[in-house]
């Protein structure tokens, strides 16, 4: 332990198992690539299996998605693609040794776009397909309009809920990540020197942000919408 | 934190209870439930992993005492169901997928490369919590009823008709996969990041580049069933159609879904102890490793296309036969690899200075057995022959020459090997030679006779069978029992040691490696100073032909 | 990940293309182009993740051994995606009889 001492006082948040501050960085950065790694073969297990049924059941599928509202799945994803900007700008403002408030205005902005998207799906989206009988497993009617591909449409709003769930219970996992980062910015934790804590966690944020770049055309738009104008 | 450590001469012998190490360092069950070090996480997953494995046996035990009788000596047939089933279960993912990577690997990845600990220690223990919640879901299913699918899960029947805890134990799967991930992320991490100044990537024990390729399959893999056994969940309670044939579901799906993680898990259980093979192999020849850079890709060759080949589990279940010709082609591609590590093993054995203690033992064991089971999988990889020998007894011998003959081979060669470094105690070598040979002779008299009643046609998990496979059956059963005595041995002597062995020093077996330059056992931070490494791995005295050492 | 500093322009910039590359794909839904429609609406799905990947996440200055890891994600992926579908997609295919005695007659000359 002496020589450690004697190379000078490491800074706050140094972790003993590592040699130096930059070994943790590097550590804690290839880290969670590997995770995100995990949940690209985590979600991409569900993206095969729905690919896979959606070319089984075309019919069905395409009903389904054209069922879905295309308004609010499109303004739900530039609020994601807004509060990824916010994020970088969070990571950008302790970089750049920006006073502490900006670092936290910035967090704080995220975590209301991630709010905003979970408040417009939950509140807009999904009461709306429950009232219309579109949730399987709590009154799901299927149409006589839908004809033969009827029996199959409740599988396409099985992996609908299903995914969009998956996607948004990452979200919120997210949502309780950065309301702790915001506590350690107000504390003035971030500076120039150390922020590797805002950086894994943006790679996280960034990371559900695209799993929704997938998911919107894959369950929005491709249904053949030009057939029934959506809505 | 500062432990004072006494720094000892190597070689030199102070009585272990007078110096500090890791495991007098602090006392009370709180330190220990709430430990971040890697050496005590590895002696909670020891403990654990040890109770699941006879657990496991005790179903196998079953399942023989059974077939002794070819109408079933034991239980009813549904029964017999869920003893296979369990067997299964709790040995694939509660024994076999964690035991050298969260035991040995634990406690050897951060000392072997130089490093005070694994990158991430809470994560480690966190991984042991999460695995410990899984091995409780799935021990509740067990006592509430069983399982009667199948380790496999396969549907319809695990998602519409069985009637047992299909959801608890599959909850358990589920969770414990989690803890894999997190030891295979934390492994990579601290491969690529923390080795010691001067180790590089080729200068490696092959014990850490074998962990690294496991790793692989933790991360690619694991996440894979995870998603999987979600979707069983949910078809289960909803029943909307995904795996179920009657409402528009594929069950081959499942199966593919299924095997693309369970196919490379079976690497999960066989790589680890390749590296130990080459731990022991070269230690006790006294001898450097036969073309270390082939050893060393060949674990990363059997990582990667261990992801090819899954298919070759379902060439009669109706999969497309164009896909079964892709499968079976590189079946054979994956053997390659396996059989280089073999062919180098026994060429380090050439002319080396061959001595016989009990982890030696199970290395030599391992390559004969390893070998036999290797071998009948190219059976199983051609499509014609696994027609007549699938879903029979020859798959079951095929998986246990490899899982058992092999991988807890291994597993105990490696717990003999480093055991003085763990406990800094000495165990009992008549005792410990005697219990390998009875392993041995056990484990063959046990699996043999299944590769006959195989290719004779007795078909795998049924509770009854046509009287003329009686004798097979009985030297298979009688082999049973041999073994599970033959696995009782070490549990007495080695625990028996722990408090009445004589104390090891340092480097009892005089061998290369970093983790043999601390004391035994070591100091909670593993080196005081961080070493530098100037030389190769295993850099016996002696080149090759002149190993007497 | 280096400790290069992206400039605020270039996110700002990031981000306008994202929003644009979205309308543009919401809009080509509502237009039939048969079976284009999933491949363009894929495409730019993946020009969007990768804009994402390179300038938010800072692949473009990050080491190789981030790259690798990523690529390697999507390797394996795509296998689990590609061998799969190639067996739903070839199940029905019924393998021609004739076909192994079609190849020995021609190797040995024979009409």
């Amino acid at each position: 332990m002496a020589e450690m001492a004697a190379q000078g006082a490491h800074p706050e948040g140094f972790a003993h198992q590592f040699e130096d501050m930059e070994q943790q960085r590097e550590a804690g950065s290839l880290g969670m690539w590997v995770f995100l790694v995990t949940e690209i073969m985590f979600f991409g297990g569900l993206f095969a299996t729905y690919i896979i049924y959606r070319s089984l059941y075309l019919p069905s599928f395409e009903i389904g998605s054209r069922l879905l509202n295309v308004k609010f799945g499109a303004a739900n994803t530039a609020v994601l693609i807004g509060s990824s900007l916010t994020m970088a700008l969070a990571i950008h403002a302790a970089q750049a040794g920006k006073k502490k408030s900006e670092q936290v205005m910035y967090l704080v902005l995220t975590m209301i776009l991630g709010a905003a998207f979970l408040f417009l799906k939950f509140n807009f989206e999904w009461r709306a397909d429950y009232a219309e009988h579109l949730i399987p497993g709590f009154g799901f009617i299927i149409r006589s309009e839908w004809g033969a591909a009827g029996p199959h449409v409740p599988l396409f709003f099985c992996f609908y809920f299903f995914m969009t769930g998956l996607h948004a219970l990452h979200m919120i996992i997210g949502f309780g990540i950065l309301s702790v980062l915001t506590v350690m910015a107000w504390r003035g934790r971030f500076n120039s020197e150390y922020y590797a804590p805002l950086e894994i966690s943006g790679l996280y944020w960034h990371f559900v942000d695209i799993v929704w770049i997938f998911l919107f055309p894959l369950l929005y738009l491709i249904g053949g919408r030009y057939v029934m104008g959506g809505q | 934190m500062s432990t004072t450590v006494i720094a000892e001469p190597p070689g030199h012998e102070v009585p272990a209870g007078s110096r500090v190490n890791y495991l007098n360092a602090n006392y009370g069950v709180k330190s220990w439930l709430f430990t971040t070090d890697h050496k005590r996480i590895a002696l909670l997953y020891l403990g654990s992993i040890t109770l699941m494995f006879f657990v496991g046996g005790f179903f196998a035990v079953m399942m023989r005492l059974h077939l002794i009788e070819p109408q079933g000596a034991l239980v009813a047939p549904e029964t017999y169901n869920k003893l296979f089933t369990m067997h299964g279960v709790i040995m694939v993912f509660f024994f076999l997928v964690p035991s050298i990577p969260a035991t040995l690997g634990n406690f050897l990845v951060p000392m072997m490369i130089g490093a005070r600990d694994l990158a991430f220690p809470r994560l480690n223990l966190l991984s042991w919590y999460i695995y410990i919640i899984g091995a409780a879901f799935t021990l509740y299913a067990v006592i509430s009823g069983g399982v009667d699918t199948g380790w496999t899960f396969y549907t319809p029947y695990s998602s519409t008709f069985s009637h047992t805890s299909v959801i608890p134990t599959a909850l358990g799967v589920f969770i414990t996969g989690f803890s894999s991930i997190l030891t295979g992320l934390n492994f990579v991490v601290t491969i690529h990041k923390m080795r010691a100044p001067g180790l590089t990537w080729f200068r490696l024990p092959l014990f850490i580049w074998a962990m690294y390729a496991t790793s692989i399959i933790f991360i690619l893999g694991t996440p894979v069933i995870a998603i999987t056994l979600f979707l069983l969940f949910l078809e289960r309670v909803m029943h909307i159609g995904i795996f179920d044939p009657a409402i528009g579901g594929d069950p081959i799906l499942f199966q593919h879904l299924f095997w693309f993680y369970s196919h490379p898990a079976v690497y999960i259980m066989i790589l680890p102890g390749m590296g130990v093979m080459s731990e022991l192999i070269t230690c006790f020849s006294r001898k450097r490793i036969f073309g270390y850079s082939f050893v060393a890709f060949s674990s990363l060759a059997i990582a990667i296309i261990s992801f090819l080949v899954w298919g070759h589990h379902m060439f009669v279940t109706g999969q497309s036969i164009y896909a079964g010709l892709i499968f079976s082609v590189l079946s054979f591609l994956v053997a390659i690899p396996s059989a280089v590590k073999v062919f180098n093993w026994t060429a380090t054995l050439y002319k080396g200075s061959i001595s016989y203690d009990a982890p030696m033992l199970y290395a030599l064991g391992f390559i004969g057995l390893f070998t036999m089971g290797g071998l009948t999988g190219l059976f199983l990889a051609s499509l014609a022959t696994d027609v007549h020998l699938n879903g029979t007894y020859f798959i079951v011998a095929h998986f246990h020459y490899i899982m058992v003959g092999g991988a807890v081979m291994a597993y105990l060669g490696g717990i003999h090997f480093w055991w003085p470094k763990i406990t800094g105690r000495l165990y009992p070598d008549g005792w410990a030679r005697f219990a390998a040979l009875v392993i041995f002779v056990g484990f063959n008299l046990t699996f043999f006779p299944q590769f006959m009643l195989g290719y004779l046609g007795m078909p795998r998990r049924y509770a009854v069978y046509p009287s003329e496979f009686q004798v097979l059956n009985v030297m298979s059963s009688a082999g049973a029992s041999i073994l599970g005595i033959g696995y009782l041995i070490p549990l007495i002597y080695l625990l028996w040691s722990i408090r009445y062995g004589p104390v090891a020093g340092p480097n009892p077996w005089r061998a290369k490696g970093l983790e043999w330059q601390t004391p035994s056992p070591p100091p909670t931070e593993n080196f005081e100073e961080i070493p530098i490494v100037t030389e190769d791995a295993y850099d016996y005295a002696g080149v090759t032909g002149a190993g007497r050492g | 990940m280096s400790a290069h500093i992206v400039p605020v322009k270039t996110y700002a910039a990031i981000f306008i293309a994202l929003l644009v590359l979205t309308a543009l794909t919401t809009a080509v839904a509502f237009v039939d182009l048969g079976p284009l429609n999933t491949v363009v609406a894929l495409t730019i799905a993946v020009i969007k993740m990768l804009l994402v990947i390179l300038f938010f996440m800072h692949v473009k200055y990050s080491s190789g051994l981030t790259r690798i890891v990523i690529v390697a994600g999507f390797f394996f992926l795509a296998i689990l995606v590609s061998l799969t579908l190639a067996d739903e997609f070839t199940r029905g295919w019924t393998p021609n009889p004739g076909a192994w005695s079609t190849i020995v007659r021609l190797l040995h000359g024979l009409p």
